[in-house]
């Protein structure tokens, strides 16, 4: 069954702008699905529509079998929303906002109580259930847009770069949760300009550019699509003279580092082949930048590299 | 018969409301108590035992009922007003967009807030002119109604004006230039029977004259129109005003792009 399926969705704004120019997606039930694409692009107003927050102009959208024309408050129940801006009132505390978010979807005021409980608990916030809104850190705040989504239970949660701004730390703590609510069977559609983040989460992935999906596929293939990889290898010694390497493009970056490039069908072993045929030892190395980011500029740019 | 989950939602946010004002009670109810305790003390025992009869009650009896629908009036304006636009400022109004429920739990749950503050300074302003004046109420329930009737009216004109309003300023605009000049032209101290005939017609024209005029016959059983004629001014404009805030809700008119 299809969680989310978008048919010709199409958006213009009061001033002339086409923000989507028809754009069709489909998200399957349990799916971990990553929404890519640069800021302006038509992320945030398709997730807008989908939460019943943007008008569309035309085209249709289904939650879970649900049309939103014909039943949006069954679409509106289906789905949790964690938007890109803290949204919340600055001047309520913790407990009240979640509480109230389940009034708000007729959860009765005993089942509110509990089920804040549980979610402020499950994102760590309990201890701060007391506190106004405005006195939490970046993080906390992040955390209680998510406890006020899941209050009443949805099957889809639409997360608008919910790690923007907070620190590694929570950002892994955060994957960590978001994968463990996929795995309990809620949907889960993400936007993010962590790349990394949709990579190391996301099932499927669709990309927009200029209102328009530009590729939509799983993230599986479309990683094996990636020509090169670029890697930083800091060496054990200087060496002088830049060695040539079939498959490989070498960057000196001072004179123990350099930035290679490996083509894919080389593989990082001939890389290895070939400095260890030359005696120069590598004491570390690192991905210069992952894989998703270099195909998202690529489809960005117009590169046909894949 | 109105479905359990939409009662539960209209609850939470009646309930969301009222905390909101009696937090804040230093803003939102006192100053009505002392801006009214110093009419009293003015107009009422200074001014008033000068001026004498009017309509042959005493200044103050005649300007009591005024006074305490005056406070009405721009508590339940002003709490809709400034909270449905912080709302839409903070954006948390987007917590109830999302959620499902029609639009008209969203506005009878803020209409709610705005009565209930009404309703609450309304009785504090009351027992207030007790201390200044032997006030016998002349048909409680009547007054208990247009109390209601008048926070529902303003209610929604304070929903209005935040739907429209694209900033802090815009919201006080209305009750500066529109809402004040209202209530002080529409006979809280004096009678239209002192104004020359031309202005006598041009306030039948002012929608709170009638409430006015209405809420004194509750008080002091006196009126300047029939009651026929003022209650059904009041019920006009509610149902013209609710109809177009539940339209401009419906749309999302300033709330959704």
């Amino acid at each position: 069954m299809n969680a989310l399926k978008i048919t010709q969705l199409k958006k213009y704004y009061s001033n002339g702008l086409l923000a989507l120019k028809g754009i069709d997606l489909e998200v399957k039930q349990g799916d971990f699905f990553a929404l890519l694409g640069a800021n302006g692009a038509g992320k945030s107003t398709t997730i807008g529509i989908i939460a019943s927050l943007v008008n569309k102009t035309s085209g249709s959208v289904t939650v879970f079998g649900h049309d939103l024309d014909q039943e949006p408050e069954a679409v509106k129940r289906c789905i949790g929303l964690v938007p890109q801006e803290f949204n919340f009132n600055q001047f309520e505390n913790v407990f009240d906002i979640v509480v109230s978010q389940a009034g708000y979807y007729g959860i009765p005021r005993k089942k509110a109580l509990e089920r804040a409980e549980i979610c402020l608990k499950l994102l760590e916030l309990w201890d701060k259930r007391n506190e106004a809104s405005r006195e939490l850190s970046g993080g906390m705040k992040r955390r209680l847009m998510i406890a006020r989504a899941l209050v009443h239970e949805p099957k889809l949660l639409i997360l608008d770069e919910p790690t923007a701004g907070v620190d590694i730390e929570i950002r892994r703590s955060m994957w960590e949760f978001f994968k463990k609510i996929n795995k309990a069977g809620t949907t889960i559609i993400l936007t993010t300009h962590y790349l990394e983040e949709a990579e190391s989460l996301c099932r499927h992935i669709a990309i927009i550019n200029k209102g328009e999906v530009i590729e939509n596929t799983n993230m599986k293939s479309l990683l094996e699509n990636a020509a090169e990889e670029v890697f930083v290898l800091n060496l054990e010694k200087p060496v002088e003279v830049i060695p040539s390497i079939l498959g490989c493009n070498i960057i000196p970056i001072d004179e123990t580092t350099w930035q290679v490039s490996v083509q894919k069908e080389n593989g990082i072993n001939g890389l290895f082949v070939g400095l260890d045929r030359l005696g120069i030892r590598v004491s570390g190395l690192r991905n210069e930048s992952n894989r998703l980011e270099q195909l998202f500029l690529n489809l960005l740019t117009n590169k046909k590299e894949l | 018969m109105i479905r359990k989950d939409y009662i539960i939602a209209l609850q939470t946010i009646t309930y969301k409301e009222v905390r909101r004002f009696l937090r804040i009670w230093v803003q939102t109810l006192l100053p009505s108590i002392i801006t009214t305790t110093l009419y009293f003390l003015i107009f009422g025992t200074l001014i008033g035992s000068r001026i004498g009869q009017m309509k042959g009650y005493d200044y103050m009896d005649f300007i009591v009922p005024g006074l305490i629908l005056m406070a009405v009036i721009s508590n339940a304006y002003s709490n809709v007003v400034s909270s449905f636009y912080g709302s839409k400022f903070q954006h948390n109004i987007e917590e109830m967009l999302v959620a499902p429920m029609p639009s008209w739990v969203i506005l009878t749950g803020y209409i709610s807030g705005g009565v209930m503050r009404g309703l609450i300074v309304g009785v504090l302003v009351t027992i207030v002119s007790l201390f200044f004046t032997d006030l016998k109420i002349a048909h409680p329930v009547m007054m208990v109604v247009v109390f209601l009737l008048t926070g529902v009216l303003f209610s929604a004109a304070g929903f209005i004006n935040a739907v429209y309003a694209r900033s802090f300023d815009d919201i006080s605009i209305v009750p500066t230039f529109v809402l004040t000049p209202l209530i002080y032209l529409g006979g809280v101290f004096y009678s239209i029977e002192l104004l020359p005939e031309f202005w006598q017609k041009v306030s039948l024209l002012n929608p709170v004259f009638y409430m006015i005029d209405v809420f004194r016959y509750s008080v002091l059983g006196e009126s300047d129109v029939s009651l026929l004629v003022g209650f059904s001014v009041i019920i006009l404009f509610i149902v013209t005003l609710l109809t177009l805030s539940l339209r401009l809700l419906n749309k999302g008119i300033g709330l959704k792009n």
